[in-house]
């Protein structure tokens, strides 16, 4: 029954990942992709403590934190670069 | 235009540490669970990334002033230290061994050689890739 529900869903988080991918594909503007992939990293972070808990193992868990430190870190370089041109700037006062 | 990342900023101020937290955490639970000198490596450089994002590469020099290209040979150094240093008890190269000590806060604690190898692999990842990104970032 648990694994039941589990698997249910494990299912509506990859199809919630497929309509992030659409999205991705389609989106019309760059922001609109950016906030896609920054979706799905979250999705995928979902998806890793559900498979974490079929599995009945602790081993993924620091993957869970590392996915979300990533996945921020990304957007936000990918959201420096739409609003300045740079991610790192030499000298921010000039 | 004149652009304010105050949010931006005082969100790094506070995600930083968790980040640097969790990095040594990842490296000192190599030994017995996932993790190493290689993942905690590499979120030690995301950090520093943070840093260099929210700042810019004149400010994080101030903040850490470490020259990233003496860190890897220092990392090195270390690495092939511990392998010689086992030459000292007539054992082959690169053996390493481990110990139970009573410490005083710990109580009764596994300390292994390997730890020191770890270092150096953590101080080369952290060096190399420092590097790489601040030798991309620097060039205009």
């Amino acid at each position: 029954m648990f694994e039941t529900i589990l698997t249910v869903s494990l299912l509506i988080l990859a199809i919630s990942t497929l309509a992030f991918v659409y999205r991705v594909v389609k989106g019309p503007t760059t922001p609109d992709r950016v906030i896609a992939l920054d979706a799905i990293g979250i999705n995928l972070i979902g998806m890793t403590g559900i498979i974490s808990i079929l599995l009945d193992t602790d081993a993924f868990l620091s993957v869970i934190l590392l996915l979300g430190v990533l996945a921020f870190i990304g957007t936000v370089a990918f959201s420096k670069f739409l609003e300045k041109g740079e991610i790192i700037e030499n000298d921010r006062d000039q | 235009m004149k652009t304010n990342d105050v949010i931006f900023q005082t969100t790094t101020k506070v995600v930083l540490f968790i980040i640097v937290m969790f990095s040594i955490f990842l490296f000192f639970a190599g030994h017995h669970n996932p993790g190493g000198g290689f993942i905690g490596g590499l979120m030690t450089s995301s950090a520093i990334v943070l840093l260099l994002l929210a700042y810019d590469i004149k400010t994080v020099k101030k903040i850490l002033p470490i020259n990233f290209l003496t860190l890897t040979a220092v990392g090195l150094m270390i690495a092939v230290l511990t392998g010689v240093g086992s030459f000292l008890f007539g054992a082959p190269f690169l053996s390493h061994t481990f110990d139970y000590f009573e410490l005083p806060l710990l109580g009764e604690t596994e300390l292994a050689t390997a730890v020191l190898f770890d270092i150096g692999v953590y101080l080369v990842v952290v060096g190399v890739t420092m590097t790489i990104i601040q030798t991309i970032g620097e060039s205009e």
